[in-house]
């Protein structure tokens, strides 16, 4: 199996070069599979966001190996990481992180007008459908701060699945919502993923989602404590 | 609602705009308020001073050439003498050579007409009436392009032949005649022709129309004693803020005293010039507070956006297209400021030339708004919309993402 996501020893420091320099992450090695469901779970403060970030493309190692869909990352410019994060990661933030200048179908169009430049018509029908899927028919023109919770996450999940990445990184997606809504976002999730085949790295506190993950990887301490499959 | 149809980086800024309502609106207000201010002012000024002008050129030569004044030479020139030397008294005198001195002028870049002119000293008589005016011997088709005759001909045509002559509605009054009559001139020599008035003319200005009167330059050399002479040459340029360097031009090529309406009405031009640079002056600071007004909008715009910021870079927006969409905020509010500003230019000028009347009831300035005045306040309203804009979008394409996440 090829993996989506390599990690070879890799470290973050925050605060290089000034006396309060601090290593969050000692040394991490990870792989994780084309269309694996993982958790990654921990205490607080353990380097969980920061290993997603990482991940994600949004922050650099201070060292070690990165490569996503087999490209390694190390070398690579700003610019061709911006690419490579629009092409093959999906995010799922704790607190949605919706446009709220824009309605609930445009938000989900977005990471396709981002790179396409205009909305075109198949992604507004790749968009209404993924709605559709996440229960949200009707509510296609209504402003992101319209919604409840719940129902901005699964527009968060439908604008994450919108160009049908090959990872989907999810930090804490059920955290501020009440169990029931919760067990039907991370189904939803779950749903896509085999579906699709979509990776998903999926980082939560709650013990019940992670045990129906495919893989758990618990991180204590900047330092993977260990890994255990379903 | 119909899927979005702009580009993303104008579907972002608009929005971002739109949804800053209160911010937009006033920033908005406020570059229209300062476009509206350069537009107007500049429209009202370079309307009154082309007014001005207007007036003033409106009789004159762009630049005059004359003979140098006669000067006396002392026969010893002996420092060690002393010596009283009285200016000699100018008599009139003809150019020398002015038939060369018309070809040479002529010949100058920039020289748009050129006119021999045979003028001088003389009294109209009639009846018991003597009034003192000023003969214009001219070719009236050279003349007509240096002071625009035609215009101002109240009756006749501006055509002068035989002994006929034209001269000033005020001129006529005061002699009591009108065109078909006859009236008598004597020049200061004493030489007399009886002249028949062909035509009058207005020029708006009552002592030009008490004084002039145009004949042939055959008959004016005649009466004034300058046998095949002319006692000026008068010239238009094509751009009347070149007189000053063709007249030195002129000057130095020919010897004779050249004289052009700015030296010869200096202080009306620096009149005019300060008013330019006060002008210019506010223009400047109004354009650098609508500046600094688009930028502290945006930089508080840039931070109130920081979340909005971060989740776009994480879908895979590069900050360079961050950066333009703040540039393109900095532009539209330029642009329809501008749009908007001209529009309230537009309605002060209206409303200010109807208020504004001079004497006798015409409105002090024309109301219309000059298309290029108006482009060109709205492109730099445009240009300094974007650069005002440079400041906060720098900002937020430099924002790390995950701390713009999480702010």
């Amino acid at each position: 199996m090829t993996a989506i996501v390599s990690l070879r020893g890799l470290r973050k420091s925050y605060g290089v070069g000034t006396p309060v320099e601090t290593e969050v992450l000692h040394g991490i090695d990870i792989e994780l599979a084309e269309g694996e469901f993982c958790a990654l779970i921990g205490p607080s403060g353990s380097g969980k966001s920061t290993l997603l970030n990482l991940i994600g493309l949004l922050e650099r190692p201070t060292s070690g190996d990165l490569a996503i869909a087999g490209s390694e990352t190390a070398g690579l410019k700003e610019q061709a990481l911006t690419v490579l994060r629009g092409r093959h990661i999906g995010f799922v933030f704790q607190f949605h992180h919706l446009l709220p200048a824009f309605t609930a179908l445009e938000n989900v169009m977005m990471p396709s007008i981002i790179e396409q430049g205009v909305a075109t018509a198949d992604a507004e029908a790749i968009s209404r459908d993924l709605l559709l899927r996440v229960g949200l028919k009707g509510h296609e023109h209504k402003k992101a701060n319209q919604l409840s919770g719940g129902q901005q996450q699964r527009v968060a999940i439908a604008r994450a699945l919108s160009r049908s990445p090959r990872l989907i990184l999810a930090d804490e997606p059920t955290g501020n919502l009440d169990t029931h809504t919760a067990d039907d976002i991370f189904a939803l999730l779950r749903e896509f993923n085999r579906e699709r085949g979509s990776a998903c790295l999926i980082v939560t506190h709650d013990p019940r989602l992670a045990a129906r993950c495919d893989r758990r990887i618990e991180l204590v301490d900047g330092r993977v404590a260990h890994v255990s499959s379903a | 609602m119909a899927r979005p149809k702009l580009p993303f980086e104008f579907l972002v800024a608009l929005r971002f705009l739109r949804e800053g309502r209160m911010q937009t609106a006033l920033i908005l207000l406020g570059v229209t308020g300062g476009v509206a201010v350069i537009v107007f002012l500049s429209q009202l000024i370079s309307q009154l001073q082309a007014t001005i002008i207007d007036r003033v050129l409106g009789s004159q030569a762009h630049v005059v050439m004359r003979p140098l004044e006669e000067a006396n030479q002392r026969a010893l020139n002996d420092p060690a003498s002393i010596a009283v030397i009285e200016p000699r008294a100018q008599r009139l005198r003809s150019i020398d050579q002015w038939e060369a001195m018309v070809k040479l002028a002529e010949a100058q870049p920039r020289v748009v007409a050129v006119s021999p002119v045979v003028s001088g000293p003389a009294f109209a008589l009639r009846g018991r009436a003597s009034k003192s005016v000023a003969l214009m011997g001219v070719d009236a088709d050279r003349y007509r392009r240096i002071v625009k005759m035609d215009g101002y001909m109240t009756r006749g045509t501006f055509h002068v032949e035989g002994t006929n002559a034209i001269i000033g509605i005020e001129l006529a009054k005061d002699l009591g005649v009108t065109v078909g009559d006859k009236v008598f001139v004597r020049a200061a020599g004493g030489r007399d022709e009886l002249l028949q008035i062909t035509g009058l003319f207005d020029i708006g200005n009552k002592d030009l129309n008490r004084r002039w009167v145009f004949t042939t330059m055959k008959l004016a050399q005649s009466l004034l004693d300058l046998p095949g002479g002319v006692s000026n040459i008068d010239i238009t340029v094509t751009d009347i803020f070149d007189a000053q360097d063709v007249s030195e031009r002129l000057q130095a090529g020919s010897g004779l005293t050249v004289d052009s309406w700015m030296t010869t009405n200096s202080q009306l031009l620096a009149a005019l010039r300060n008013q330019t640079v006060s002008n210019n002056l506010i223009r400047s600071f109004v354009i650098v507070i609508v500046a600094l007004g688009i930028s502290s909008v945006l930089v508080v715009s840039v931070v109130q956006k920081q979340k909005e910021i971060g989740i776009l870079r994480a879908m895979g927006t590069s900050s360079n297209r961050i950066m333009g969409i703040f540039l393109l905020q900095g532009g539209l509010v330029g642009f329809t400021g501008a749009l908007a500003g001209v529009g309230l230019a537009w309605g002060l000028l209206q409303f200010f030339s109807s208020v504004y009347r001079t004497g006798d009831g015409a409105p002090l300035f024309q109301p219309q708004l000059d298309t290029g005045i108006a482009l060109s306040a709205a492109l730099i309203a445009l240009v300094v919309g974007v650069l005002a804009a440079l400041i906060p979008a720098r900002r937020a394409a430099k924002m790390d993402p995950v701390q713009a996440i999480r702010a």
